[in-house]
């Protein structure tokens, strides 16, 4: 007997469908964004071990991507100038929308989504500053865009939400770019910040680091479960002085710069592209394509070990340690510190690789 | 007419590059035994009288060696550092003369036990510390120490290269010649073992171009001749060269045939030999910054020609994200 609270009830189910999931996507582990052997670029669904379960073609170049928490959407973000994101429905493939920045802004290569899933994040420089802003879209109606906020800084890259909270952190790299062809401005003058904003987009906090190292970039962030934010540093400053490119932080405390042993002062070559946590939060990776290497810390900020990896990227946390892409098609797991080639395939994998939570 | 068709076509079936094997026992294997010679002999020399001409002439010596290989930034001579520890440079924060300084003050019992000195910093060690002794710019502390320090580094330098040299003979020379075979977790590929050797031809050029020749150039406007490489030992210039020497040999094992690549670099070497101070003195001069500079774009010339013509015989390219920041 279908009763009237039935009834609404199967009519408001249905008013929310299509509700797939990510199951029905292949349940992918991770996505990363890749040129495929045709010389185009795809988004790819990939497994724990790094197997492909979907692959969508992307227009241009992709940068990161970020994943809705429910249904199976994935952001992708153009590579520079970020004049465009998409929406894909990674079940069909289908574009479901693109999203276009406000005039005079431009997106900067990364994302996040609230906790409830109904807000896009968006890290968005005004372009003839550089002046960071977090664009708010609204994932409950088409994307459409509700409102932006200042992030705290200038030239924001990476944002990401602490975990069971609608806490932002933006890696405000510092960098002031100039908007036609990127030449960086004030490197002499840069000054990178971590900010955290409210849900309301209130900065809350604004951590900087010594004056030795303003030169130092914050670019990318992993967070624990801990709410413990790790974050991935590039030296702008004489790459012949050695400067440390992981910091940790958690709110309240000082910020810290990891140290390493001498033999691996310069083996990164001032760069971090990629950072993870593995699954237990107890170490932190952080790759770097121009050295072809990764290092290994535990959470505490001790060095643990270095990795050799040609044009070593994306990285993950993974069963036992990460998961490791490289620009040469190479997806490989490491455990236990030890460096296991999993897959070798013509996509060539570009900078990140985005767990699914 | 047929006659050349059938040519081409042997040309095409086979590769034009001598490739892996070629580089490792043409090119590498001897210059790390070089090296591991003149290390050796320098540091008899530095036993045997530690001021002397002959340990001066053997400085020179192996620092050549050395430049004869240095472009080979990955394998043996990665490990623990071991390149840092032959020459740390460059070092603009002068580590190194602080360290040693710090050594000579406190008169550092490590010069006395070579494993308490393979600890010491690498700014501290190898061939820049060498010179600063050997060479001095201000008259070196009276007394033994200064002597037991240059014997300890010399001792310290051959160690070092006889690793390498040892490492590269038993394990990483047939790991780089096996590349793909089963069980050869370091270079999982062919193709991988010449990315490497590809990867350090072209951060050869770059460490030549940016900092060998950058760095005393700096800008027009303001030129660095302080920042020079080995100026005390006069060799700033004439390690310009030898690296490009290096490099050359590298790039013709891998791939003999590369008229373009040829070219440009008997353009660099005509270029070298126009600039006139051997420490890049005279870049305070218009003249003379313009002449580094252009050995400085004659170089770049050589670097695009080899990723022009040496990457696509070897089939490698530049990793997709390595030479683009994010």
């Amino acid at each position: 007997m279908t009763t009237r609270r039935g009834f609404l009830a199967s009519l408001l189910a249905a008013s929310t469908l299509p509700s797939l999931s990510w199951a029905d996507a292949g349940s992918p582990a991770f996505l990363a964004a890749a040129k495929l052997a045709d010389g185009t670029f795809a988004l790819h669904g990939l497994t724990a071990m790094g197997d492909t379960v979907f692959t969508i073609p992307l227009p241009a170049r992709g940068h990161a991507a970020t994943a809705h928490p429910d249904r199976p959407e994935a952001v992708a973000f153009a590579r520079r100038p970020g004049i465009y994101a998409i929406i894909l429905d990674c079940v069909t493939g289908a574009v479901l929308t693109r999203l276009a920045p406000p005039d005079g802004t431009q997106f900067n290569g990364h994302g996040s989504f609230s906790k409830d899933g109904q807000i896009l994040y968006t890290s968005e420089v005004i372009a003839t500053t550089s002046e960071g802003r977090v664009g708010l879209w609204d994932a409950a109606d088409g994307y459409r865009r509700i409102t932006s906020w200042p992030s705290g800084g200038i030239g924001p890259h990476d944002l990401k939400r602490l975990p069971g909270s609608d806490i932002l952190v933006v890696a405000n790299g510092g960098i002031q770019t100039d908007p036609q062809d990127r030449t960086k401005l004030n490197i002499d003058t840069m000054r990178p910040n971590l900010t955290y904003l409210d849900g309301a987009g209130s900065i809350t906090d604004l951590i900087e680091l010594t004056a030795d190292y303003r030169q130092n970039s914050i670019r990318h962030l992993a967070i624990a479960a801990d709410k413990t934010v790790a974050f991935a540093l590039q030296w702008e400053g004489d790459p012949a002085e050695p400067a440390p490119l992981l910091g940790l932080h958690k709110l309240g405390q000082q910020p810290r710069l990891c140290a390493v042993p001498e033999a691996e002062m310069f083996v990164m070559q001032g760069y971090a592209g990629s950072i993870a946590f593995d699954p237990t939060g107890q170490e932190v990776a952080i790759t770097s394509s121009h050295g072809g290497a990764v290092q290994i810390y535990h959470r505490d900020g001790a060095f643990l070990t270095g990795i050799l990896r040609a044009d070593a990227s994306g990285i993950a946390p993974a069963p036992n340690g990460f998961l490791l892409t490289d620009g040469f098609g190479t997806i490989s797991s490491i455990i236990d510190h030890a460096l296991v080639p999993m897959t070798q395939g013509n996509a060539l994998w570009d900078n990140h690789l985005v767990a699914l939570a | 007419m047929m006659l050349r068709w059938i040519a081409l076509c042997t040309l095409c079936a086979t590769p034009l590059h001598a490739d892996v094997a070629e580089a490792v026992n043409d090119y590498i294997l001897p210059g790390y035994a070089a090296f591991a010679d003149a290390t050796k002999s320098l540091n008899a020399a530095a036993q045997a009288n530690c001021a002397g001409s002959a340990v001066i002439s053997a400085y020179q010596t192996a620092f050549d060696a050395w430049l004869g290989i240095s472009i080979l930034r990955f394998g043996p001579a990665e490990v623990d550092g071991r390149s840092l520890a032959i020459q740390f440079w460059p070092d603009p924060k002068s580590l190194g003369s602080k360290a040693q300084a710090a050594m000579m003050r406190n008169q550092d019992p490590a010069v006395n036990d070579p494993a308490a000195f393979a600890e010491v910093s690498v700014a501290a060690r190898g061939l820049m510390s060498l010179e600063r002794l050997l060479y001095p710019t201000e008259p070196l502390p009276a007394g033994d120490y200064s002597c037991a320090l240059v014997r300890a580094t010399t001792s310290d330098l051959a160690r070092l290269a006889s690793q390498i040299q040892t490492d590269w003979q038993t394990d990483f020379a047939a790991a780089l010649q096996t590349a793909g075979a089963s069980g050869n977790t370091r270079f999982t590929s062919k193709a991988e073992a010449r990315q490497a050797l590809y990867t350090a031809l072209i951060t050869g050029f770059e460490f030549v171009g940016d900092d060998r020749v950058g760095r005393p150039l700096g800008t027009f406007d303001k030129p660095r001749p302080d920042r020079a490489e080995a100026r005390a030992s006069g060799r700033s210039l004439h390690n310009v060269t030898q690296s490009l020497a290096a490099l050359h040999q590298l790039a013709k094992a891998l791939v003999p045939e590369s008229p373009v690549t040829d070219a440009a670099f008997t353009r660099a070497f005509a270029m070298a030999a126009k600039v006139q101070d051997p420490t890049f003195a005279d870049v305070n001069t218009p003249q003379g910054w313009l002449k580094a500079q252009i050995l400085q774009q004659a170089i770049w010339t050589v670097r695009d020609a080899t990723i022009a013509e040496i990457g696509p015989a070897l089939n490698v390219g530049i990793g997709f994200n390595a030479a683009d920041g994010d």
